[in-house]
């Protein structure tokens, strides 16, 4: 079993981490890697980058309480999340959630409810660099439902 | 008692974080804001909308009305934009 929350400055090869989870592994049938990416454009403005503070600490054990909560929803084989920090320009990776499980339900569904958790409860803030000056990238509401549904399909259950 | 700010929040109010002696007549999160954005402009600032500001102690996400009590570290932050 592969496990596995990184916070890092470093850039990351999403590649190689699926591969990382599978190797020598003969019961995993479905990886399913989200990579997020800095766009180009907030909000239709032009950014020249985007810096990602975070709170040391917290954001690793805030991140792996949502891996373990997923390890009870699904039967997963391995998860990797890795989020990077500080100065990024248009193109590199932001975030990488890789999960994998023996089959594809489990895989699709723990990398979507990991992504959705990631964007409203990890204490990231990103900051983008218009031709105006920096600005802090407000919390869109649709993010608060998305990480909601997961709420009411427990409550559901 | 150690504070922490990150984001605008952080700027707003001009540095990372301080150790500041907090009454003990102040005992949840919402009075601790409320406390605290009396200390100054930079500090009303940062808070003028509380209901905006989210709080963590000692690294867990906590509601306005969760006692400050025992607390090592509680931070102050806008809602999150990760992922």
């Amino acid at each position: 079993m592969s496990f596995a929350v990184r916070i890092q400055r470093e850039p990351f090869d999403a590649a190689a981490e699926s591969a990382r989870l599978t190797k020598g592994r003969t019961d995993i049938g479905a990886v399913v890697s989200f990579t997020g990416i800095c766009r180009a454009d907030e909000k239709g403005e032009a950014i020249s980058a985007l810096t990602l503070e975070h709170y040391p600490g917290m954001a690793e054990t805030e991140i792996a309480s949502h891996v373990e909560e997923a390890r009870t929803r699904w039967p997963l084989a391995g998860v990797t999340i890795i989020h990077r920090y500080g100065r990024m320009v248009p193109g590199e990776d932001i975030v990488l959630v890789a999960t994998a499980s023996a089959h594809r339900d489990a895989a699709f569904a723990a990398a979507e409810f990991l992504m959705d958790y990631l964007k409203t409860r990890a204490p990231f803030w990103k900051q983008v660099e218009l031709a105006s000056g920096k600005v802090w990238v407000e919390a869109r509401s649709a993010d608060d439902l998305a990480a909601e549904r997961w709420n009411e399909k427990s409550a559901a259950e | 008692m150690k504070i922490l700010y990150f984001a605008w929040v952080r700027e707003r109010i001009g540095k990372a974080e301080e150790d500041i002696d907090v009454p003990a007549s102040v005992a949840t999160v919402a009075e601790l804001a409320a406390w605290l954005s009396k200390r100054g402009e930079e500090y009303a600032h940062a808070f003028v909308n509380p209901k905006v500001v989210r709080a963590a102690i000692d690294k867990t996400h906590v509601r306005p009305e969760t006692s400050i009590r025992n607390a090592r570290e509680i931070a102050f932050f806008p809602p999150m934009t990760g992922g």
